[in-house]
């Protein structure tokens, strides 16, 4: 192993409900649905309408700005519904699946004998080149970039989150093909970061055909923007790209078997889970099927993604493009007498405040109470605790509160995604939300730019 | 709980927008918000928050603060036994004490909190829990003979002029409870110094015993008297002085309970003690007359040097907000104290300036700390390019 490198700074919140490494036998579900808010900054310009039969690696719609990136359907089966939200953007594009699949055939080539060229065809064809996204805004990669390298973080450190080596147990070919493919799509380096004590398979290590490096610390130090940050850090008018090792497996199915396969296994975790376990399921579906008779009783929260930067669903909802964790927590819509006052032994916070840390080891559950009111930023040198980067995370916050353009560039900018700043929000005494304010920022300046 | 509850959910559309009393709604969210935190969730972003807030974090402080309350509460019990040479009980002092001092948190709580929440309310904002550390702070600060009108003034003036102006919490340059100090010591500069007012009823001068002077260490140091106050005596506390700053155990203990939570910056304390002796060193070395040669530890726990480094010099708002910008703060900030102290008669204790001239300084400190980030990113950019 080349390099190691060490991050002190951060945060693992310790919560319950962690997913046990078993699978089911899969589940049959109906229902899937692509959500064109899941892509950032595409238009959506629907290719298909309601009653049209599609097979999986259709193309659902493609970006009104670049007809080259098209979403494709996971499933084969018919359209049932396309619903709208405000100014009748689309929200849902609901599938109804076929119990056999049919898969579009993209001919079967291995990377290797193939040039940038020929890959960039298949998989902007097949769809599966949306799997791919770019740093700064954290968007579909732009197909005519040339980014400066390609990163993948073998290992998500967020709270419950799935362990990709458990999860890519076995699939060495196909996660090897999709590295071949993604090392011909840069003329910079393919990074493939691990965590040494999360590789009992070796199928990260005993990868070829790119720069491994290691990592260990507490979260976020499984951030992609992090070890971005540590490894070759985004400057002005850079690009990189980057992508989640279960998508290498996907990219390597297309190359390998020619079709486009949207089975991915997803931690389904949290307090409020009877049985928190992997899941085999096939990208977008209805999770429905995975909770039902499967949560606690009294009111919940569904998040797609982890529980600090998913998205809310609600219990029949869909699971996100690019999530592989689902996560059950309760809700928090009750008020506490004198909670601020309590000595709070079973109260988790970073601060030691609470007298939670008497006991280090234990795990919580968490409620999606803010446990407190907004407040003007007070607090000063907390932030930089949680976030392994040389960015000054207050001055950034506020330059992008002031829509100072000038000033987030200098500040970092282009280094950050919301998610970096997941855990500074979430330990912010002033209870704001930060990783709005960051991505309200990166916005303006994605608009500015085009 | 739950009777009150449902009462504060009966009368709450009163105060809410459109109702009877609308005017009153930030009061009556701190009230309702003060008894139960809310039942608010978090709908994006992180779905989880830690449990620490802006209240649990004030009361913390104010935890922090009551060993230094307490003592100083027996301790002018304590000196005022001396002054009319009683002997009393620990128990008696501290009763006497308490009955002096309880007046003075009360006049600075409630003239302090009613510009608060009439801020609050005309601003349309929650009342922040700030002024809960302030309206504490500034009876610690004050000589235990002060006049209550006096407080109330200077709250009041602390409170407008030296946060509300600046547009509120966390917009505040100088530390408000030292704002209330200055102004006490520049517009009513006889009943904040001197030798008579530390101890209660010294300046009436009834019953005092014959010979019993009432001057601080520090005050006896100022007139270029010297002192031989014992170092355990300063560093427990057995001294006059401002309410809570003669114990310096007792403000350790408060120092330990702030960095261990993590609510206080341990920078700004390490740097604040490093620069006072660091200043003290050189005036040893170069001592001319008696107060130059003092020894650093001596000037440690003299005067309110280690209240202002545990309590006042770490304020998150007024003080440095860049880690490394908090290192220059503090370390200048003991420098100047000391400097003060022995360059300038007029002002026995250089604490309260040096933190307000800090204060001052702290934009420009953190200006240069954030240049030095930017500059790195400049630079990092500018290597690649060439490497191309």
């Amino acid at each position: 192993m080349s390099t190691h490198i060490k991050l002190k700074k951060g945060l693992n919140v310790k919560l319950l409900g962690e997913a046990e490494r078993s699978l089911p036998t899969s589940h049959y579900i109906h229902t899937y649905a692509i959500k064109p808010g899941d892509f950032r900054g595409i238009h959506p310009k629907l290719l298909v309408k309601e009653g049209d039969a599609v097979s999986a690696g259709s193309p659902v719609f493609h970006s009104k700005s670049d007809e080259r990136i098209q979403i494709p359907s996971p499933v084969s089966g018919k359209i049932t519904a396309i619903i709208r939200g405000e100014k009748r953007i689309i929200e849902e594009i609901h599938i109804e699946a076929t119990p056999e699949q049919q898969y579009i055939d993209f001919g079967k080539a291995m990377p290797v004998d193939l040039n940038k060229e020929q890959i960039m065809d298949k998989l902007l064809k097949s769809g599966v080149w949306s799997y791919i996204r770019q740093r700064p805004y954290s968007m579909i990669a732009n197909p005519s970039d040339q980014p400066k390298a390609i990163f993948i973080s073998a290992f998500d450190t967020a709270p419950l989150a799935p362990d990709y080596d458990y999860i890519l147990h076995g699939k060495g070919d196909k996660f090897q093909a999709g590295l071949d493919a993604l090392a011909k799509l840069t003329e910079g380096k393919l990074h493939l970061n691990i965590n040494p004590e999360l590789n009992l398979t070796k199928v990260f290590s005993n990868a070829k055909n790119v720069e491994i490096t290691s990592f260990s610390g507490p979260h976020p130090a499984g951030n992609i923007g992090i070890q971005i940050h540590h490894l070759n850090p985004i400057n002005k008018g850079d690009i990189v790209w980057y992508i989640n090792p279960q998508d290498v497996i996907t990219i390597g199915i297309l190359f390998t078997e020619g079709k486009y396969d949207a089975v991915k296994i997803i931690a389904l975790a949290g307090s409020e889970v009877i049985h928190p376990r992997y899941h085999k399921i096939i990208n977008g579906c209805c999770i429905s099927t995975l909770v039902e008779n499967n949560v606690t009783k009294g009111n919940l929260r569904y998040i797609s993604g982890n529980p600090l930067t998913g998205t809310k669903i609600t219990s029949s909802g869909f699971l996100g493009f690019y999530d592989h964790q689902l996560t059950v927590i309760p809700e928090g819509d009750h008020y506490e007498f004198f909670g601020w006052a309590k000595p709070g032994l079973n109260k988790f916070s970073f601060s030691r405040s609470y007298f939670s840390w008497l006991t280090p080891w234990k795990k919580y559950s968490f409620d999606t109470n803010l446990h407190g009111g907004e407040r003007a930023y007070v607090i000063t040198g907390e932030y930089e605790k949680v976030l392994p980067m040389d960015i000054l995370p207050m001055q950034l916050i506020k330059a992008c509160i002031a829509e100072d353009i000038d000033g987030m560039e200098k500040l970092g900018i282009y280094e950050v995604d919301e998610e970096d700043f997941a855990l500074v929000e979430f330990i912010d005494t002033s209870k704001t939300e930060i990783q709005q304010i960051i991505r309200d920022g990166l916005e303006l300046i994605r608009k500015e730019m085009s | 709980m739950k009777a009150l509850r449902n009462y504060i959910d009966k009368i709450k559309p009163h105060f809410e927008k459109g109702g009877k009393f609308e005017k009153l709604e930030s009061s009556f969210g701190a009230i309702e918000t003060f008894l139960f935190v809310p039942n608010k969730v978090t709908f994006k972003g992180s779905h989880i928050r830690d449990n620490n807030d802006m209240k649990r974090t004030m009361s913390v402080v104010l935890i922090a603060l009551m060993p230094a309350l307490i003592f100083g509460m027996w301790n002018v019990g304590y000196q005022h036994a001396l002054s009319v040479g009683i002997n009393n009980s620990i128990f008696e002092n501290f009763i006497f004490g308490f009955t002096k001092v309880l007046p003075i948190i009360a006049v600075s709580y409630i003239s302090g909190l009613s510009i608060e929440f009439i801020f609050a309310q005309y601003r349309g904002h929650e009342v922040n829990e700030g002024f809960l550390v302030t309206g504490m702070l500034i009876p610690m600060l004050v000589p235990v003979d002060i006049p209550l009108w006096m407080v109330a003034i200077a709250t009041i003036f602390a409170v407008i002029f030296g946060k509300e102006v600046f547009g509120g919490t966390g917009m505040n340059v100088f530390n408000p409870a030292l704002v209330a100090r200055a102004f006490l010591f520049f517009a009513y500069p006889a009943q904040i110094t001197g030798d008579k007012i530390w101890i209660a009823g010294l300046t009436e001068g009834k019953g005092i015993v014959d010979g019993f002077s009432g001057a601080t260490p520090l005050g006896n140091w100022g007139q270029n008297i010297v002192d031989h106050t014992s170092f355990w005596d300063m560093f427990l506390g057995f001294i006059p002085g401002s309410i809570g700053e003669t114990s310096k155990l007792a403000i350790l203990i408060g120092a330990a309970i702030l960095l261990f939570t993590g609510i206080g910056s341990w920078r700004i304390m390490l740097s604040t003690f490093a620069g006072a002796i660091f200043m003290t060193l050189i005036f040893n070395a170069f001592a001319v007359n008696e107060y130059m040669k003092v020894d650093p530890m001596t000037h440690l726990v003299m005067g309110g040097f280690m209240f202002g480094a545990v309590f006042m010099a770490t304020d998150p708002v007024s003080s440095a907000q860049t880690n490394k910008g908090k290192y220059i703060y503090g370390f200048l900030l003991g420098i100047f104290a000391i400097m003060i102290r022995v360059f300038n008669p007029a002002y026995p204790e250089g604490m309260m300036l040096a933190i307000l001239l800090m204060n001052t300084f702290t934009p420009l400190i953190d200006f240069y700390v954030i240049e030095a980030n930017i500059k790195r990113r400049l630079k990092r950019a500018a290597k690649i390019k060439i490497n191309l």
